[in-house]
Parts: structure tokens; sequence; C-alpha cells
């Protein structure tokens, strides 16, 4: 880097710009997740075991390493999930809040650059997402939810293997921003 | 305090929120009520996005869609097409079917019910002749087909056979130019040879200018040609025309409407009524005489069980009575007193018309108003007779009697007992016979 782009990037009118742009990133990425969630398995129900919120989540909370801004950022992610359910308003707040400060906390003490890291994370929080729902929904709304393991931990992979490229494809935009 | 919170921060955020969506959702579960506002922000954010990748998609990837949907459009409508045409033909060929059951069926019943002995025959080609109509039928001579037997079908007359051979006939439809047979009008009787003329409609000639024919009215076989028996249809009149010495009638004919497939051929003809013009279309239907209940005519005692109508009944009853008296029923002008009759109130017959003088000719009108032997007018003649003339004798007032006597019922407002007028004293215009309300049948003519 340059001395030139160096003083340019320091300039307080272009690093306020750049927080701008990832303000705006930050939000609209988790929209596109959620419409990718509620509108694509209309067309390609295959598609509807992805749950591309809880990864923006993840990819947040390992990325910024911040335990209370990933708290509130998987509860927002959450809410606006809850909302555009049919269930009390919580549920899926609670869970991504939990997965946020796990993953922010975890990003303290590993190396999530690495791409294996990556993957177990992803799907262990996955999983950790899911089971964690269920307990919630038994718990505190009395549905009889069934919770499948096996399909859980199939799902989890797909998840975490889509992580991958959708991590790398975030970091980029990330440094474009 | 303030060491525990800046040490442990995070955790204590975090249980912060983790309490408060808890207690959101405590809130809602215990409450029953929504959070609006969450939704409303989230649903209001989400949906115009998501009308607008719909927008987006049904005007890009439904398009590719149709495209595609469209490549296999030739193809499917082609097969369509051909399986539409397969479909045609088997619901033409299902509906021939039917229509050859039902001819068939009628077939059978007239051929059961016709006096005649006839054979069924199915009309197998056609014969060859620029402007003959004549037709092979699978009946030959092996059952009995002779030529110059009678080809008909329950409809009317077909034709007649020509030729027989071992296994099929040749039959002359009555559209041939060549064919003839004596045909007879159905309302006045005028008589005439029909003829074919190579068309679908035949003539019937030698019919006088002077007789009358009008448009619609049917003819029969008149039996004179020997071949056609007596009183089977033949047509009816579309048009009548008065020509030079002949008058020009035209019909359609009745057996070939609709072409001709099934047949019968006549072994042995018998000959038929020609029926009334009030029933002469065919296939008109007849309700079956009504079934009498014994509340609603009084039955006499002693009745012939085969008598079935009113006018019958009233009639055995005064032949009864005028015997019991020892006069004639229906001879001579003395009438037997009626009034004796059980169930008929004696009535007083001081005003009685005397009876005219045995010797003196009865005028024409008087032939006319005596009631002929056997009819049912004549019945009522006597009890005209026996009506108290107002005139001379008014009658005192009396209370309405109930008439008993069995009432011949001609019109639906005469079945009401209490409607029927009892004898009133009013007889200088004479009483109206029982059977006027009844149409005029034509009389019996010997022409028949």
């Amino acid at each position: 880097m340059s001395e030139y782009t160096e003083r340019l990037l320091t300039s307080p009118s272009r690093k306020n710009q750049s927080d701008r742009l990832r303000l705006v990133w930050l939000i609209i990425i988790p929209l596109i997740a959620i419409l990718f969630q509620v509108y694509v398995p209309r067309f390609v129900s295959f598609l509807s075991y992805l749950e591309l919120p809880l990864l923006i989540t993840v990819h947040f909370a390992l990325g910024r390493r911040g335990p209370i801004a990933s708290v509130f950022y998987g509860m927002s992610i959450g809410l606006v999930q809850d909302s555009l359910s049919h269930q009390p308003i919580g549920m899926f707040g609670i869970v991504k809040t939990l997965v946020g400060y796990f993953a922010a906390s975890v990003s303290q003490r590993f190396d999530v650059e690495n791409p294996i890291v990556t993957f177990i994370l992803s799907f262990f929080f996955y999983f950790f997402h899911q089971f964690f729902y269920w307990v919630l929904a038994r718990a505190l709304l009395g549905e009889a939810m069934i919770f499948d393991p096996q399909q859980t931990l199939l799902f989890g992979l797909l998840n975490a293997a889509v992580a991958l490229p959708l991590f790398h494809i975030l970091d980029k935009l990330k440094v474009a921003a | 305090m303030d060491f525990f919170l800046s040490r442990y921060r995070n955790l204590t955020v975090l249980l912060i929120v983790i309490v408060a969506q808890l207690l959101l959702i405590a809130y809602q579960v215990k409450s029953n009520k929504d959070v609006p506002l969450i939704r409303v922000w989230a649903v209001t954010a989400v949906t115009p996005v998501e009308q607008g990748l719909e927008l987006v998609r049904r005007y890009t990837w439904g398009f590719v869609e149709d495209y595609f949907v469209l490549l296999g459009v030739r193809s499917q409508n082609e097969k369509l097409q051909h399986e539409n045409g397969q479909l045609k033909i088997e619901n033409h060929y299902l509906k021939s079917e039917l229509s050859t059951a039902d001819r068939a069926q009628a077939l059978s019943v007239f051929q059961a019910h016709s006096p005649s002995k006839t054979v069924a025959a199915r009309v197998i080609g056609n014969g060859t002749g620029a402007n003959s109509k004549v037709v092979f039928v699978d009946r030959g001579s092996t059952s009995g087909i002779e030529s110059g037997m009678a080809v008909v079908t329950p409809d009317g007359i077909v034709g007649k056979v020509v030729d027989a051979y071992p296994m099929a006939s040749l039959v002359m439809l009555v559209t041939d130019p060549t064919f003839a047979a004596g045909v007879i009008s159905q309302k006045n009787r005028v008589r005439g040879t029909l003829k074919g003329l190579g068309q679908t409609k035949c003539l019937v000639d030698y019919a006088q200018n002077e007789e009358k024919v009008d448009e619609g009215e049917w003819f029969y076989t008149s039996g004179d040609d020997r071949i056609f028996p007596r009183g089977f249809p033949v047509g009816q009149v579309t048009s009548v025309h008065n020509g030079k010495t002949f008058k020009e009638i035209y019909l359609t004919p009745s057996g070939m409407q609709g072409g001709v497939e099934e047949v019968l051929i006549m072994l042995q003809g018998e000959h038929l009524q020609i029926p009334d013009s009030e029933s002469a279309t065919p296939g008109y239907k007849i309700l079956p005489a009504p079934t009498e209940s014994a509340g609603e005519v009084p039955q006499p005692t002693g009745q012939s069980s085969v008598l079935t109508t009113d006018a019958d009944r009233l009639r055995e009853q005064y032949k009864q009575s005028g015997e019991a008296q020892h006069r004639g029923f229906g001879e001579g002008f003395v009438a037997p007193d009626f009034t004796k009759i059980q169930g008929i109130r004696a009535s007083t017959p001081a005003a009685t018309n005397p009876p005219p003088p045995s010797g003196t000719q009865p005028s024409r009108d008087r032939q006319e108003a005596q009631p002929k032997p056997g009819s049912a007018a004549a019945a009522d003649a006597p009890a005209k007779a026996s009506v108290p003339s107002t005139a001379s004798a008014p009658a005192p007032p009396k209370p309405k009697p109930r008439p008993t006597a069995p009432i011949l019922v001609t019109d639906p407002t005469d079945a009401d007992p209490d409607a029927v007028p009892p004898p009133a004293p009013k007889t200088e215009k004479p009483a109206k016979p029982p059977g006027s309300g009844v149409p005029p049948s034509r009389p019996p003519s010997g022409n028949q």
C-alpha cells in the first residue's frame, strides 16, 4: 500500500464513507439472505435447507470478533426472521443471539480464516441453531417439533459446504467496501 | 458491581438481550397477542423487494420458461389433433351404433304389433343406375321373399321388392321414378297414385282438381295396388297445386326419413284402418283409458264388465230400464219412463213433449235431432222428453237437488256434481245433448 493510499484511507472523509458503505452492506446482505430464504424455495424447493441468515450471522461474528455487536446483529436478523414467520417473535432472535455471541467468542481463540475451521464452525453452529431452536420451541411454546439428528447433521454439512464460498464472496465484498 | 459489569460486559449484554427476548416471547404467549410493530416493519421492508423480484422473474424467467414450453406445443398440438380425430371417429361410430340399435328396436316392436307377417332385412347396398332408386337387402328367396312384396318401416312404406335372389333382394324405393302405389288421403279420402320422382319428394297423381287436399295432410296406402296393404302411412303433403287436369300433390315419404337402414318385408299383408285425423299423426302418443275409482262415478248394479266408458254405462242403464218397461231401446218414438231408473229423481212429467204420431214422417231436423241407435245421444233423448216446461207450469221452488244419476263427464268443470245444474224447468230450447262436449267424430263413411 503506497503512502498516498494510506493517507487517503486514514483521512476522515474517506473513512466515514467506507463505514457508511459497510453499514449498507451489513443491512442489505442479511436482507438478501432472508429474501432468499422466503422466496427461492418457492421455485427450488430443495434449497429450503439453506439457512443463509444463520451463515450471515456466523460470518459477521467471526469477522467482527466483537461479541456485543454480534449479539445485536444476530438478534436483529433473528427478529426479522421471526417477523416473517407465524410464531412468537424472539425464537430465532434468541437462537441467533447465542450463535452470534458464541461465534464471536470462538473467533477470538481460533484462526477463522482457515477454511477447515470455517467449515467446522459453520457445521457446528448450524447444528446448535437447529437443536436450540427445537429446545426453545418445546420448552417455551410447547410445540411437538420433531428433531431428526441425522437430517440435521446432513443439512449441517451442506450448509457448511455452502458457507465456504459464501464467506469468501462476503470477504471480497468487505474488502471492496 | 462496576468491576463485575466491566469484566463480564459481554456476558451481561448477552443475558440482558436473551432475557428481553424471553420476556417478549412470554408476553406474546401469555397474552396471546402479537407484536405488530416489528412484524409490520419486517414485512414492509421485505415484501416490496419480494414483489419486485417476482415481477422480474415473471418477465424474465417466465418468458424463458414459456419459450421452452412453447417448443413442445407444436408436437403436442399435432398429437392432440390426431387424438381428437380418433375420438371424433369413435364418437361417430358409437352414435351410429346407438341409432342402429334404436331403429332395430323400433322395427322389432312394429313387427311384433303388426298383424302382417313380415321379415326384417337390412339394406346392404345400392343398385346401379343413374336415376334409379333401388337398394339391395340381405334377405332373398330363401327367406320367403318374392317379387312384388311390400317393404315398409314403422314410419311408412319404403318400396317394393322387384327382384328376389336367393340371398338378397332388390327393392325399388318409393322415390324411384318408375314406382307407383295407390294412396288415399287421411282427411278427405282423396285417392291417387303415388309416383316417385327420383328425388326426395314424391308426387300423388290422378287426384282431381276439385278434391280437397291440405298441406300437412297425411296420405296412406289405399290397398288398391294389391301390393301395399291398406292403412300404412305414406307421407305428409308438403305442397298442393291445381294442375291442368289433376292436382299436383307433393309429399315427403315418411318411411325414408333419416335414411333406410333396416326394413320389414311383408310376406303376408293385412289391411289396416286408416286412422282418423285427430289421431293420425304417427308417433302421437295416446294415454290409456283412465282407471275408474269407485267414488267418482256410481256403478250401476249388473253392469257388464266390458263397458269402459261413461256413455256405455249410461246407455246400458237406460237400455235395461227400457227392457223392464217392455219398450225397445232406440226404437220408435215412445220413450220409456226413464225416471224410474234408480238414482234419478222422479220429475213431474206434467209438461212432457208429446211424442209425434207414429204414422207421421218426422222432418229432417227432427231426424237429425233423433239420435241414432247406439249413439251416446240416444241415451239422452228420453231424458230430454221428460224435462218439464217452464212455459206451461213453472216449477215451485225446491231445494237444489243433487243429481245422482250417472253423468257423462265431458268437461272438467262437469266433474263437480255441484257445478251441474239440476234439471231446471227451461225446455223451450232443446237441452244440450250430453255428448255435445265431445268433439264431433267423423261419421262412419263407407269409403273406408
